[in-house]
């Protein structure tokens, strides 16, 4: 099956990630760790663009951009150099931004993502690297606001741009691209895409290959569905009414769930760019080879691997080693001795879809637990052991517990804060298989009990059904489940 | 030769305010210095590899070590234009 892209859809990708997890600036000593702090505790004369001050740059930063590009499988450059970028905006203190410009750390890498008609590769055009702007808060809405707060505590913080070739076809290929994208990074161990910020997306999109629109302020890698599906819709109606898509830039309204024509500025953007005298020229080359050394097993590697190391299904690799922390806590799991595809389907089916469903998001593991929060609400924040989920798969596999409340452990173990071992909370309740032959029990009994309604029902009278089950209840005292009584008695009665 | 209009374009980006009569004035004297500049094309450099740095030093870092920030008020000291802990500014665009 090839895919038609009816529409004739293009869209590119631009990515800024924060590179959160180093402990300093791309500059200077000041702590990245701002993110519960006081506006402008987190400055010094170097992010604050005070005169005379010198940036110095942070090893790990060019350490991690050769980390993305090498797991982009893209070119390191030998010899790479930062630029000025100069415009005048309120979050910039400098009056110019240092990035880099004909020289990028990396190009022509590529991602492979599941697209819409099997494996789909996105071209790389470029990343390099660059420092994150302040942050500018408005008084009021932005259309009323009455003035504006600057806080430069993210001032200076480093970021890796990633340009992509426009090779996605539909706004699920995006966010296929930039889901595989992050879990590159959080493999690299060079990013947290939970921190508020992280990663920031411009898009640009065109319609039978026609006039390419950016679309701007894409702050969530779940909005950039909204947003192109929206955006998409809006260029087809533009064309089916006879007109013309202009080129434009347009931000997108995360709140609306629209795109929105930024007033265009008669100037065309002229940002001068040229060579940062304060910063020397880097050639890396030799470094190459150390750093490929730390490069870890990446998500595609870990996927094959564990299709042969644990015999599990490709679905269950896949959804598995789709975040490193979930990878490792099975490998955790696995390593107790457990049925690893017992352990697949526990870890990969039920607790990432209760997890999905409760929109939770896997934020830790340290090889004893896997934590994880709210995706909105970072205050609702849990944990689960290994030794629980060891414990309750052994359980499983020994038939001492039915699914159903292999379910229900899981569950209360996401609900609750108490710790508690997943024994403890079949004992409390009541969760142990003998209470499926208790129902089963009562189900014949029941049968046996009411010819009548037998009758009745078979004849076709289905309340005499909700009959049945209620009896069902009163003989097990109300431990039983409903629908598995009504299940047993259709089986029973209807085979 | 720099026209009247890119006089003004640079005053634009520059956000600085020139007036009609300095638009000339400007005019004149970027011109008078491009043309001094224009000397240097005269010579040849076709195969000479441009210089960006005097020094070739190469691979200056610093490591990932957290040295102590400004304290708020000290940051804030030079401003009065300040709210809440932040530089308060006009509303921009
Ligand atoms: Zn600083």
């Amino acid at each position: 099956m090839v895919y038609e892209n009816p529409d004739g859809v293009r869209i590119g990708l631009e990515i800024h990630i924060q590179l959160n997890k180093l402990k300093t600036k791309m500059f200077c000593g000041c702590s990245t760790d701002y993110h519960n702090a006081a506006p402008n505790t987190h400055t010094c004369p170097v992010c604050l663009g005070l005169p005379g001050a010198l940036p110095v740059l942070n090893k790990k930063v060019v350490e991690a951009a050769i980390k993305v590009g090498l797991a982009l499988e893209g070119e390191i450059a030998e010899e790479t150099q930062f630029h000025r970028k100069n415009y005048f905006y309120p979050d910039l203190p400098k009056g110019y931004q240092i990035t880099q410009y004909d020289f990028p750390i990396v190009s022509n890498g590529k991602i492979v993502i599941e697209g819409e008609d099997g494996e789909h590769t996105v071209g790389i055009t470029r990343a390099h690297m660059e420092e994150d702007p302040g942050k500018l808060v408005h008084i009021g809405s932005i259309e009323k606001s009455k003035g504006v707060l600057i806080d430069y505590n993210r001032s200076g913080v480093s970021l890796i741009e990633t340009v992509t070739e426009p090779d996605m076809r539909s706004p699920k290929e995006a966010r296929r691209f930039l889901d595989k994208f992050r879990n590159i990074l959080e493999y690299l161990d060079v990013f947290d895409g939970n921190l508020e910020g992280a990663m920031r997306v411009d898009a640009n999109v065109s319609v039978h290959w026609g006039t390419r629109v950016e679309v701007k302020n894409i702050s969530s890698h779940k909005g950039v569905e909204r947003a192109l599906l929206y955006e998409i819709m809006r260029q087809k109606n533009v064309i089916r009414r006879g007109g013309k898509v202009s080129q434009e830039t347009r931000h997108f309204d995360e709140g609306r769930g629209v795109t929105l024509s930024m007033r265009t500025k008669e100037e065309a953007e002229d940002y001068r760019y040229f060579r940062e005298p304060d910063l020397m020229p880097m050639r890396i080359t030799d470094w190459i080879p150390a750093v490929k050394e730390t490069l870890p097993e990446l998500p595609d590697a870990k996927r094959t691997r564990f299709i042969e190391q644990y015999g599990i299904t490709d679905m269950h690799a896949k959804s598995l080693t789709s975040k490193i922390m979930l990878a490792d806590f099975y490998e955790g799991v696995c390593a107790k001795g457990v049925d690893p595809k017992i352990a697949a389907t526990w870890t990969a089916d039920v607790f990432l879809g209760e997890l999905n469903y409760r929109d939770l998001a896997i934020s830790s593991y340290d090889g004893e637990k896997i934590g994880f929060i709210h995706a909105k609400d970072p205050r609702i924040k849990n944990s689960i052991k290994v030794s629980d989920m060891v414990e309750l798969v052994n359980l499983f596999a020994e038939g001492k517990i039915s699914d159903r409340a292999a379910v229900e452990v899981i569950r209360t173990m996401l609900d609750t804060a108490e710790e508690k071992t997943p024994s403890q909370i079949i004992e409390e309740k009541g969760l142990f298989k003998a209470e499926d032959d208790l129902v089963t029990k009562a189900v014949a009994e029941t049968i046996a009990e009411n010819e009548a309604a037998v009758q009745d029902y078979l004849g076709g009278t289905e309340k005499s059904l909700n009959f049945l089950v209620g009896q069902v209840m009163k003989k097990t005292k109300g431990t039983a489940d409903a629908k598995t009584a009504r299940d047993l008695i259709i089986k029973e009665l209807k085979g | 030769m720099i026209t009247k209009e890119d006089v003004e374009h640079i005053g634009w980006l520059a956000r600085i305010e020139i007036s009609e009569q300095e638009t000339v004035e400007y005019m004149e004297k970027l011109n008078s210095v491009l043309g001094y500049f224009g000397q240097l094309d005269e010579l040849p450099t076709k195969d000479v590899t441009p210089t960006y740095h005097v020094a070739e030093i190469y691979n200056v870092f610093r490591d990932d070590v957290v040295e102590e920030c400004l304290p708020q008020e000290v940051v804030l000291a030079n401003t009065e234009h300040k709210q809440d802990g932040a530089f308060r500014v006009p509303k921009i665009g």
